[in-house]
């Protein structure tokens, strides 16, 4: 059986669907028997998920607002010259 | 969705055309798609939302100036990133921050030869998809990724939070494909180990499991 180590440093790969299928194939068969990988492998697909998730992070209210505001003055500057 | 997301990309070199030859209201629709990224960038490496906000006017005011400059215009979505990103970097430089962090950046914990290895192994309990409106849950995210050492957050900011493509990320960073992914694992499992106190599942009681299994409880219920 491949060694956890192993299966940990190809994680991401994994989960980015990039892996061999050799390796995709070692690293099932070991996550099917070892807990502890199985945790990682669950809890790191749980982090992609709330991390990716446009809601999580929020932008001060009237941030966009503001942006275009300081725009426009900057491009009517810039014509006037 | 991403059919969509790929015509507002193709669109781009042409309204950059447009803008330099004199339309340049058209501006705002150019910057528009990348503000929210912009602002998630220059936050996670100040920690400050006044001071990200002042950034990205900052660097936006750059973007719009130097446009002329940028060679390969369908790739204005890396180079406006990679300005962003500088400009964030310049201002905390002066804002001299780094004088704090320097301890934690330089840690054999964070050098990247060493390998990353969990410490942390219980379960994660499932989580609603609202998770993420959770005040508790955001600010433990802002701080997770603020946490992150500097080449490693970058790249995490980029490709897990703005879903960059590797190449895009690579480019937008002047990294190449392959330290982008080094890192992004790396990063990736710092993130995991900092967020698991928050998610794991609560432990079961040694009563609880006993009466879990224990038959004559269990036939009684």
């Amino acid at each position: 059986m491949v060694s956890c180590k192993t299966i940990v440093a190809h994680l991401s790969e994994y989960v980015d669907g990039d892996a061999t299928i050799e390796m995709r194939q070692k690293i099932e068969r070991h996550l099917r028997g070892c807990r502890r990988c199985s945790a990682v492998y669950d809890s790191t697909r749980k982090m992609l998920v709330i991390t990716g998730d446009e809601r999580i992070f929020e932008v001060p209210t009237g941030f966009s607002e503001r942006l275009h505001g300081f725009l426009n003055e900057v491009i009517s500057n810039s014509e006037a010259h | 969705m991403e059919q969509k997301v790929s015509a507002e990309r193709s669109s781009e070199p042409l309204l950059i055309q447009r803008i330099l030859a004199g339309d340049r209201n058209l501006f705002h629709d150019l910057i528009r798609p990348y503000e929210r990224g912009a602002f998630l960038t220059a936050y996670s490496i100040l920690r400050n939302q006044d001071d990200a906000e002042e950034t990205v006017q900052q660097a936006v005011v750059k973007i719009f100036s130097h446009l002329a400059e940028l060679s390969e215009r369908d790739k204005f979505k890396q180079w406006a990133m990679r300005v962003v990103e500088n400009e964030a970097k310049m201002y905390r430089r002066k804002r001299r921050q780094h004088l704090y962090e320097s301890i934690d950046q330089n840690s054999t914990e964070t050098s990247e030869d060493k390998p990353f290895y969990p410490k942390q192994f219980a379960d994660w309990r499932d989580l609603p998809s609202d998770v993420v409106e959770q005040k508790e849950v955001r600010e433990a995210v802002a701080k997770a990724v603020a946490d992150l050492p500097d080449i490693y957050r970058a790249v995490f900011v980029l490709r897990d939070m703005q879903h960059l493509d590797v190449a895009e990320t690579a480019e937008a960073l002047g990294l190449g494909e392959s330290a982008v992914k080094t890192r992004l694992h790396r990063a990736r499992l710092m993130m995991r180990e900092s967020l698991t106190p928050l998610f794991a599942k609560p432990k079961v009681s040694i009563w609880e499991r006993w009466k879990g299994s224990n038959p004559w409880l269990a036939a009684k219920r």
